[in-house]
């Protein structure tokens, strides 16, 4: 023990700062996102993105997010969670194999010449193309964060001029082997015309 | 009286004596009190309003099963309920009505959180149509209530409410015990329910409790005493919450593992126990933060590594092993982490270890710490010219021999009674540790006497935090609860005082509690007592009705200590000591035991 103990030691080195997504299943009444985000916001916890929905079960809600820290900010994090009374599970599903998704949409500048570009993008990145106005065009696309964040970066250009993102939703797999894992076609996209994420 | 009131429906005959018994026409108040009967509520603190009439008035048609008493103000409720239920250990219920009244609970709901007390708080709500519509009296209570309770409901239906009611008990009063909060509509108290079914079944399927550890961790526990030589036990407020004093005491005996024990854990293991070292932390003995700074093995039972017994986290028994049994998970690795981390009950775990533990050789360590005592014993002054705090709080304890409940409000007589006063059995001792909310003691001790109409109880309290809910001695005078106090009116808010004097070049800053024109205002009195001390406590105590009266001599205190003993109803001594006594031993906010400050 002592100044080698790995543990208790707050002043060693920086800890790994982790991106963790965590999925709470909580009772489905009325305050319930109000407690679990004001207990996350009061007690400093860092929260990249937040989405919530009812589950197969009426009496049940889903909230999935991110949460940045080490390990022990996330020990913290699951177990303030389960201590609310109203949250049923909490499982680190980045621990886990699982699929994670982010729908978007966006509006994008699109005068008639510059269309079949955009609609080439749209393809390439399996979006899909929901409403076509003058000379704009709104898309929605689905997918992990990074193909978002890659198909914002190449809509830039265009302008874009308004966007709504629902934040992260993710469930674990069912025991599969991994070779046929079907999310793998959709890293794809992710690399087209980008370098910095 | 509320604009939204219902309008009363007109009697045809004369008033009736008796409201009919609820069993013919429940309403949603009738069920409400129905459930908290049901639950062993014998005394409610509950003060009303335009929102709460309805249970009031339900509450009157159980007078001969449920002791309704008035505080004075919302806030002398809530302390009073915390009273009780520390005593107790049962649940304290207090009742307010909407907005003002509710919002005067919040101090005492963040205090029971902090302190892991159970408390059924019920506020009366503004009518579910006009939820929503800033109504008079309207304030979003579960919103402002939310992360200072346990759990809380908003009722909706009137139906839910022995489900609620059930869940509130259960949950308050399981677990790391805590606040509930009920807000009742008033609408919802006044729907009429023809087959209330008080046996409704909890759904709480986020609410777990812990089971006994498992064999294999009880083996690790068993393997590290073996292995240590410098063992310690750091006993907080979980072993008196879950009851497990006698568990404690036969461990400590068995074992011959000293121990000391924080704010909360006070009485947990007798103070003349020879294992026992007393507090530990900021002010806890020399001896208790030495030995914990030299452990090679720390039984933490039932705390939770606050900074007041800490000091800097990353100094705190460095050189040891930590077990840490709490019930509460988040509590384990929050501030300091575990090597063996045990999420169970500490009465169940106690239970476990018990039958396999051994008496150890610790001679060595026992000579160590016995020195420690030696070298740095816990003293006060011996003088006559002046009254010394601790002289007091001493021969209180020695003329009572322990046969007291005692609380405090907030501040150095706060730690002096601590440190003075000779705990010898658990829930003898309600303060407010966590929150530190001033005003507590007065409040605090008529709930406990309440809990215990003959019991001697004895409120410690200094001229600051007496103030603060002096409105109480009212509710004590009028509910016959002979509640004591000791105020030690140095005429001056003292720690803060003690602070000045040791961080802020004794600059006062707002802390004289006497007029302003007066030198001490400005830190230039001459530092003698007062010829005349304000508030005038005396004339106060005569203006409620109480007896009282002021000593300022050391040769009058075991006279007034008895007179106040013996005297039947409740009584108020003033105590005049000097402001320039400071709490000792002391470890600085933040410091570590190289840092302690003893003279």
């Amino acid at each position: 023990m002592g100044a080698n103990d790995p543990l208790n030691q707050e002043a060693a080195g920086k800890p790994k700062r982790l991106r963790h997504v965590l999925s709470a299943l909580v009772q489905n009444t009325p305050g319930v996102l109000a407690h679990v985000s004001g207990m996350l916001a009061s007690r400093g916890f860092n929260i990249d993105s937040l989405a919530v929905g009812e589950t197969e079960d009426p009496h049940l809600s889903r909230i999935t997010f991110v949460v940045r820290g080490d390990d022990r900010v996330l020990e913290q994090v699951r177990k303030q969670l389960e201590k609310l009374v109203t949250v049923v599970r909490v499982i680190d599903i980045s621990k886990e194999d699982f699929v994670e998704r982010d729908l978007m949409l966006v509006k994008v500048g699109a005068p008639p010449a510059r269309r079949a570009e955009i609609i080439q993008l749209v393809q390439v990145f399996r979006a899909r193309i929901v409403d076509v106005g003058q000379d704009q065009l709104m898309i929605e696309i689905s997918g992990q964060e990074k193909k978002i964040e890659a198909f914002i970066e190449l809509m830039r250009p265009f302008g874009i001029s308004e966007l709504a993102r629902t934040g992260r939703i993710a469930l674990v797999r069912s025991g599969r082997a991994k070779e046929n894992d079907a999310d793998l076609e959709d890293t794809e996209g992710v690399v087209v015309g980008h370098s910095n994420l | 009286m509320s604009t939204i009131d219902r309008k009363p429906t007109p009697t045809t005959t004369s008033a009736p004596e008796t409201p009919p018994p609820p069993q013919t026409q429940w309403t949603g108040a009738d069920v409400l009190v129905e459930s908290l009967v049901r639950h062993g509520a014998e005394v409610v603190f509950a003060y009303p309003g335009g929102a709460s009439m309805p249970m009031h008035q339900a509450l009157t048609r159980y007078r001969d099963r449920v002791r309704v008493i008035l505080p004075r103000h919302e806030q002398g409720g809530i302390f009073a309920a915390e009273g009780y239920a520390r005593v107790t250990g049962k649940p304290g219920i207090v009742m307010a009505t909407s907005g003002p009244g509710a919002l005067n609970l919040v101090t005492g709901l963040a205090d029971a959180k902090m302190d892991s007390l159970p408390i059924i708080a019920i506020t009366g709500q503004v009518p579910t149509h006009v939820i929503g519509t800033d109504a008079f009296q309207e304030t979003p209570m579960i919103e402002a209530s939310r992360a200072i309770t346990k759990h809380h409901y908003l009722v909706q239906r009137a139906k839910d409410l022995p489900r609620i009611v059930n869940e509130a008990f259960h949950v308050a009063g399981t677990g790391r015990p805590g606040p509930v909060l009920i807000d009742v509509p008033k609408d919802i108290q006044n729907t009429l329910l023809p087959d209330p079914d008080f046996d409704a079944p909890m759904d709480l399927p986020g609410y777990r409790l812990p089971g006994p550890p498992s064999p294999e961790t009880l083996r690790q526990i068993v393997e590290a005493i073996k292995g240590a030589r410098k063992p310690f036990v750091y006993c907080g407020g979980g072993v008196i919450a879950s009851s497990a004093s006698e568990e404690l005491r036969a461990f400590i005996n068995k074992t011959g593992i000293p121990c000391a024990m924080t704010l909360q854990g006070l009485g947990a293991l007798a103070c003349d126990h020879y294992l026992s070292l007393g507090m530990l932390g900021m002010h806890g003995t020399v001896y208790s933060n030495y030995a914990i700074n030299e452990a090679d093995l720390l039984l933490a039972f039932g705390v939770r590594f606050d900074d007041r017994v800490t000091g800097k986290l990353s100094e705190f028994v460095k050189h040891g092993k930590i077990v840490h049994v709490d019930i509460d998970p988040s509590e384990i690795n929050k501030n300091k982490v575990a090597h063996i981390d045990v999420h169970a009950d500490m009465k169940a775990t106690l239970q476990g270890l018990l039958p396999l533990v051994e008496k150890g050789d610790y001679k060595d360590w026992y000579q160590k710490i016995d020195a420690w005592r030696e070298s740095d014993p816990m003293t006060y002054p011996d003088r006559d010219d002046v009254i010394l705090p601790q002289y007091v709080i001493d021969m209180f304890s020695q003329l009572t021999k322990g046969e007291f409940l005692m609380t405090t409000g907030v501040g150095q007589h706060q730690m002096w009674a601590a440190q003075w006063t000779r705990f010898n059995k658990p829930r003898m001792w309600v303060t407010s540790g966590g929150l530190g909310s001033m005003g507590f003691g007065l409040p605090a001790a008529m709930g406990a006497q309440a809990a215990f109409p003959n019991a001697l109880v004895v409120d410690i309290d200094g001229d600051g935090s007496f103030v603060m809910n002096i409105q109480e001695l009212a509710t004590v005078h009028c509910e016959r609860l002979p509640v004591k106090v000791i105020v030690l009116n140095n005429q001056h808010l003292g720690m803060v005082v003690q602070w000045e004097d040791r961080f802020y070049a004794s600059n006062r800053g707002h802390t004289y509690l006497g007029p302003i024109d007066h030198p001490e205002w400005l830190g230039q009195g001459s530092g003698d007592l007062p010829e005349v001390t304000y508030p005038d406590f005396v004339a106060i105590a005569k203006g409620f009705g109480i007896a009282a009266r002021q000593v300022r001599r050391k040769d009058e205190v075991l006279d007034a200590l008895r007179e106040m003993i013996h005297h039947p109803g409740p009584y108020v001594l003033d105590v005049l000591v000097p402001y320039q006594e400071h709490v000792l031993p002391m470890i600085p906010a933040g410091g570590t035991v190289k840092d302690i400050i003893k003279s």
